[in-house]
């Protein structure tokens, strides 16, 4: 009798997802050696994620992590299926039906809320919409952005806060040969932005920063970096955190810390302020955003264990668009178990549950943001989706083997007039935006709308 | 700039580092692991992993570390690629042990 994976019974996968995690979950099954057929389902018409979308576009060496994709999607076994969306253009359901295995792998689409008075207010932003415009992101072209008040306030002290803050500290000419979006080195061009904060609940110490994205603001052409020195007085638990090994990255930190406190004023035209302890309280502000009130917070607890308490006293800092980065959620595939508090889809070791600690659905698997929460960068994922991928193959005999793949999914498609990209579309959409950015001294000039892309695919 | 295996490698070669690279660019012999910056992202996953800190930025060496760099650059090319992690050197553990960790 033939098994899953053998010759005559190819194992048949979707991957809902092309970004890092889909990629490498696409790379793990096709290592295992065995019969696998692999189509790797995309909202968009063009893959790579958050790597295209997400990596700020100065940082052209990390998306260098797409030559290890571009390769995965040369083996036979691997098929892109782009410009279809889970949950409208097929149900969840259909794909299950459809598939003897199903991965997810669709990241953390969502910023979290601060929960506080006025967060709606104009000019209050999400990192994720900013991220997004100046990425190119076909979700955020139309988004606008007021740059015509002198200050920004970023909310939250991890990476993408870092991104937001050098995005609006650079200089045009910095972007200028980068792949930003041509929309947003335009609207850059006209900011009148001088004063960045970067704004943490809690301390120097306990900053999320990879060491090296601060270093880059040592760096910046017309914006010096600063924080007032008082800010860098650390408590015991502090001193201890970072003085043990847990703490090293974070040691790293408050060094790079010390040299914005003792940075010269050169009279760069901009400064970008990282500023510690502090919980937004409210967004203030007529028509728009004027001000934003801040409580006090000291640290309590154990060292990495400390919490912010808040301690009564308020600051405010007057400001003109604000962009909060405290932490992405995924969105829920109707039909798909999702965990509300966690943002993520509950999982064991990969395999979906029906909900948080519940019992395995057969067939069903996660990887990524959205199977672990939004922490690490895209190398962890690689370790996750091959988790992942190691349930998958360890259930073989329990899967139902009677799926049809890739011809049921086209036939579902057809049925619901649906016309995907394959990944030779993509191909001839990637070549375009090339072509596109090379009399400008751009690696790239990306099409910011889907029916552009959908026009060179289909052209 | 690139990312580089130092000295506490040797002996080691633990491999946790090896999971979390998403470009494949650690290469082994018999002691220990390089990165090949020719094909190094920069993206300093692996930094955190390593069990005994052999591995730093390239502007971050501790210093007499130096010439990792070109030890680096020189051997990874020639030498076999990791992509999975695997055994530690059976006297790992004891080398751990006596370099602090």
């Amino acid at each position: 009798m033939s098994s899953l994976g053998d010759e005559s019974s190819p194992l048949r996968v979707a991957i809902i997802g092309s970004g890092p995690s889909g990629f490498y979950a696409t790379e793990a099954l096709i290592k295992s050696g065995l019969n696998v057929e692999i189509d790797l389902i995309e909202r968009l018409p063009a893959p790579y994620g958050l790597v295209r979308n997400g990596v700020a576009p100065d940082h052209p060496k990390l998306k260098q992590a797409i030559e290890v994709y571009k390769k995965v999607a040369q083996n036979p076994e691997f098929n892109f299926v782009g410009n279809v969306t889970v949950g409208v253009d097929i149900t969840a359901e259909d794909l299950q039906q459809t598939y003897h295995a199903v991965m997810y792998t669709c990241g953390a689409e969502t910023d979290r809320q601060l929960g506080i008075p006025g967060e709606d207010l104009a000019g209050s932003h999400t990192a994720t919409e900013f991220v997004g415009w100046y990425n190119g992101h076909p979700d955020y072209r139309d988004r606008t952005f007021d740059l015509s008040h002198e200050t920004a306030v970023v909310i939250g002290q991890g990476n993408v806060a870092a991104d937001v803050a050098r995005i609006l500290a650079k200089s045009v000419d910095e972007l200028k040969h980068t792949d930003i979006a041509q929309h947003a080195l335009d609207a850059l061009a006209e900011s009148r932005v001088r004063t960045i904060y970067v704004v943490g609940r809690r301390g120097p110490a306990q900053a999320k920063f990879a060491s090296k994205e601060l270093k880059e603001f040592l760096e910046i052409e017309n914006c010096r970096p600063y924080i007032d020195p008082v800010e860098l007085e650390l408590n015991p638990a502090s001193e201890e955190e970072i003085n043990s090994k847990a703490g090293r990255g974070n040691k790293k930190n408050v060094e790079i810390f010390h040299q914005f406190a003792g940075s010269e004023d050169t009279g760069k035209p901009r400064i970008c302020i990282a500023t510690f302890l502090k919980s937004p309280l409210r967004l203030e502000g007529g028509e728009r955003l004027e001000k934003v009130v801040f409580e006090a917070n000291e640290l309590s607890g154990e060292p990495f264990g400390q919490s912010a308490q808040g301690t009564g006293q308020t600051t405010e800092i007057a400001c003109g668009i604000l962009f909060r980065s405290i932490g992405y959620n995924g969105v829920p595939i109707p039909g798909v178990p999702f965990y509300d508090r966690w943002g993520t889809i509950p999982n064991d070791a990969g395999r979906i549950t029906s909900e948080q600690g519940g019992a395995v659905v057969p067939g069903l698997y996660t990887a990524g943001w959205i199977k672990r929460g939004p922490s690490g960068i895209i190398g962890t994922n690689r370790a996750c989706a091959v988790e992942s991928v190691e349930s998958l193959l360890a259930d073989l005999g329990q899967l139902d083997a009677d799926r049809p793949g890739r011809e049921g999914l086209y036939q579902i498609l057809g049925r619901n007039g649906v016309r995907h990209v394959n990944f030779i579309q993509w191909e001839k959409i990637d070549a375009a935006e090339v072509a596109a950015g090379e009399p400008k001294g751009k690696p790239r000039e990306k099409f910011t709308r889907q029916a552009e892309m959908l026009a060179v695919a289909n052209g | 700039m690139t990312t580089v295996v130092t000295e506490n490698c040797k002996g080691c070669r633990f491999t946790d580092c090896v999971a979390v690279c998403p470009v494949a660019c650690f290469h082994y012999d018999d002691e220990m692991l390089y990165i090949d910056p020719d094909v190094c992202i920069d993206c300093s996953a692996c930094i955190p992993e390593c069990p005994v800190e052999a591995i730093f930025e390239e502007d971050d060496l501790p210093e007499g570390q130096e010439q990792w760099i070109e030890i680096n650059a020189e051997k990874a090319p020639d030498l076999p690629l990791i992509e999975e992690p695997m055994e530690a050197l059976p006297e790992a553990e004891q080398r751990k042990a006596d370099l602090g960790f």
